[in-house]
């Protein structure tokens, strides 16, 4: 099944499914970006220090834009998470295609190959290989076995409202308790005139008009087992 | 059992792992293999009971990083740096000699050829290469230098060692990276690189500088032309997986190819750091008498086409 979706699924040995949320190129062009002005202005404050020491010291700096125009990457996706400065400010992160954290021998593959993605002028190679598989790799990636994929912030448990609970009236097929409880459960983050209105749709089984949200609050909270 | 349940008996199990994992200490739990077997359950029941997606995906979040931690690939890269280089490399190298032995032509046969001409004819060198870089190239090694290779006091060492670094490691990585173009990236490099050294040597041979360039090039020549070829090798061999993938898909032995090549990678660029550093320490000195400089020179050449040829090949069988 090759469903057009940003979700990437991987059997674990255990048994179950993991789940990640591949980076487009658009996010990925961006934490380029960032890391490239960081490289830039790195290598330009260490080249004025070292402007004043003469041929040693433009030989340093030669070494030191060898270092960081091919192992930058490769330093902090081995010891940063798989994460250059770039891709963690914009919440990215590289891993292998089974999930697990980047290794040394791919890290350096696809950051090698980033001489055939860039090929020839501005990482065409590159973005036209990400936006052709589904997977969104580039060259490097695809030789390396390697995915960017989004690192996600733990969401807090949002409490759910206090109101009274009571079963429902009738039975619910399945479909409609997950909605009762998504509805519950995300009333923080939904405007009052938005519940007001899915409330609303209900109009014929709850009759007084203010009292659908806490009453469709309370069936959600007793299916979530609050006593 | 609701959810609400649920949450409530496994909470603190969540929690103590989710300290664990921000801490990065998992020693504290007493049993992190089975803890991770445990919520990956817990996992699977949230989904086949379809509770809420927040739940799944702080489970799904919480597994994730144990799966990170647990499955890790074994990091301890620095103590492989030996066995690598006294097994794994070589043994790398024979189990793709096809793919040497095609670099070594694709850089030779040009090479010679060049060579050749240049030396019969001393205005061949121009097909090749401007008539600015020629005469540079030639003041270079003129004899009255104090210093071959460049004109420099010692301090320019340092500042050679940092641009044969950059030059000529960058030259083997796109060789590599040259791979993806179906080898032909690797094999115009080969090629073109194969031409140009070949012109300079034949053209130094013609106008009579000898004693001069030869002598600064043997030394680190060993190693530098050694990983060029290894590099071109490499590029061949992912191109090689994009032409004929065999039984697997092109993805697939794609995968393949790459981690083999990588790892001649590896060594070139170990063999190009030496090179540099010879260039610029030692080739350059102009105090060595050039006996000693030939003598040092075949001593390398012998070492390192010794060390390719004879130390990978009792091994390949034994894995």
């Amino acid at each position: 099944m090759n469903q057009l979706d940003t979700i990437y699924l991987v059997e674990t040995p255990e048994g179950i499914d993991l789940q990640a949320e591949l980076a487009g190129p658009i996010v990925r062009s961006l934490a380029y970006a960032i890391d490239l002005t960081i490289r830039g202005f790195a290598l330009g404050i260490i080249s004025i220090v070292l402007a004043f020491a003469g041929n040693i010291g433009i030989g340093i700096i030669l070494l030191i834009s060898f270092i960081l125009e091919w192992f930058y990457p490769v330093f902090f996706e081995i010891y940063n998470n798989g994460q250059t400065i770039g891709k963690k400010m914009m919440g990215l992160t590289v891993v292998n295609d089974d999930l697990t954290a980047i290794n040394w021998g791919s890290s350096l593959i696809r950051n090698l190959l980033r001489f055939a993605d860039f090929f020839p002028f501005a990482y065409l190679c590159g973005f036209i290989s990400m936006i052709l598989t589904n997977k969104f790799q580039r060259l490097g990636d695809l030789a390396a076995g390697s995915l960017v994929i989004y690192k996600q912030k733990t969401k807090i448990n949002t409490a759910l409202p206090k109101c009274q609970t009571h079963p429902s009236p009738f039975p619910l097929s399945f479909e409609d308790q997950i909605a009762i409880i998504a509805f519950t459960e995300r009333h923080d983050q939904l405007s009052d005139e938005r519940q007001q209105e899915l409330a609303d749709i209900l109009g014929d089984v709850i009759q007084q008009k203010s009292r659908r949200i806490d009453y469709l609050r309370g069936i959600g909270s007793w299916l979530l087992g609050v006593k | 059992m609701k959810q609400q349940d649920f949450e409530l008996k496994y909470n603190d199990l969540w929690g103590q792992l989710e300290d664990a994992i921000e801490q990065k200490e998992t020693s504290g739990l007493n049993n992190f293999p089975f803890a991770y077997r445990r919520i990956c359950h817990h996992l699977a029941i949230a989904k086949h009971r379809r509770y809420s997606t927040y739940l799944i995906e702080r489970l799904n979040q919480l597994v994730l990083k144990c799966h990170h931690l647990l499955y890790k690939h074994n990091p301890r890269f620095n103590h492989q740096i030996l066995s690598f280089l006294i097994r794994g490399f070589p043994r790398a190298l024979h189990a793709n000699k096809k793919f040497i032995w095609l670099a070594t032509a694709l850089f030779l046969l040009p090479g010679i050829l060049m060579f050749t001409l240049c030396y019969l004819n001393s205005d061949m060198i121009y097909s090749v290469m401007g008539a600015e870089s020629v005469r540079d190239f030639e003041s270079m090694y003129d004899p009255e230098n104090s210093a071959m290779g460049r004109e420099r006091e010692s301090d320019t060492d340092l500042l050679m060692f940092g641009y044969y670094i950059k030059h000529n490691i960058g030259i083997s990585f796109q060789m590599f990276a040259g791979g993806m173009l179906y080898g032909l990236g690797a094999v115009f490099f080969l090629f073109y690189n194969g031409l140009l050294l070949g012109a300079a040597a034949g053209h130094m041979a013609n106008i009579g500088l000898t004693d001069t360039f030869f002598p600064f090039v043997i030394g680190h020549g060993a190693f530098e032309l050694t990983a060029i070829v290894l590099s071109g090798a490499a590029g061949l061999i992912i191109g090689f997986a994009l032409i004929d993938p065999g039984p697997h898909s092109r993805i697939v032995a794609l995968q393949h190819a790459s981690h083999e090549a990588i790892k001649i990678i590896y060594g070139s660029t170990i063999m190009l750091l030496i090179a540099a550093f010879l260039e610029a320490f030692w080739s350059s000195s102009s105090e060595l008498p050039n006996v000693i400089k030939y003598s040092v020179g075949a001593f390398f050449w012998v070492v390192v086409i010794g060390y390719c040829y004879f130390f990978g090949k009792g091994t390949v069988n034994e894995s």
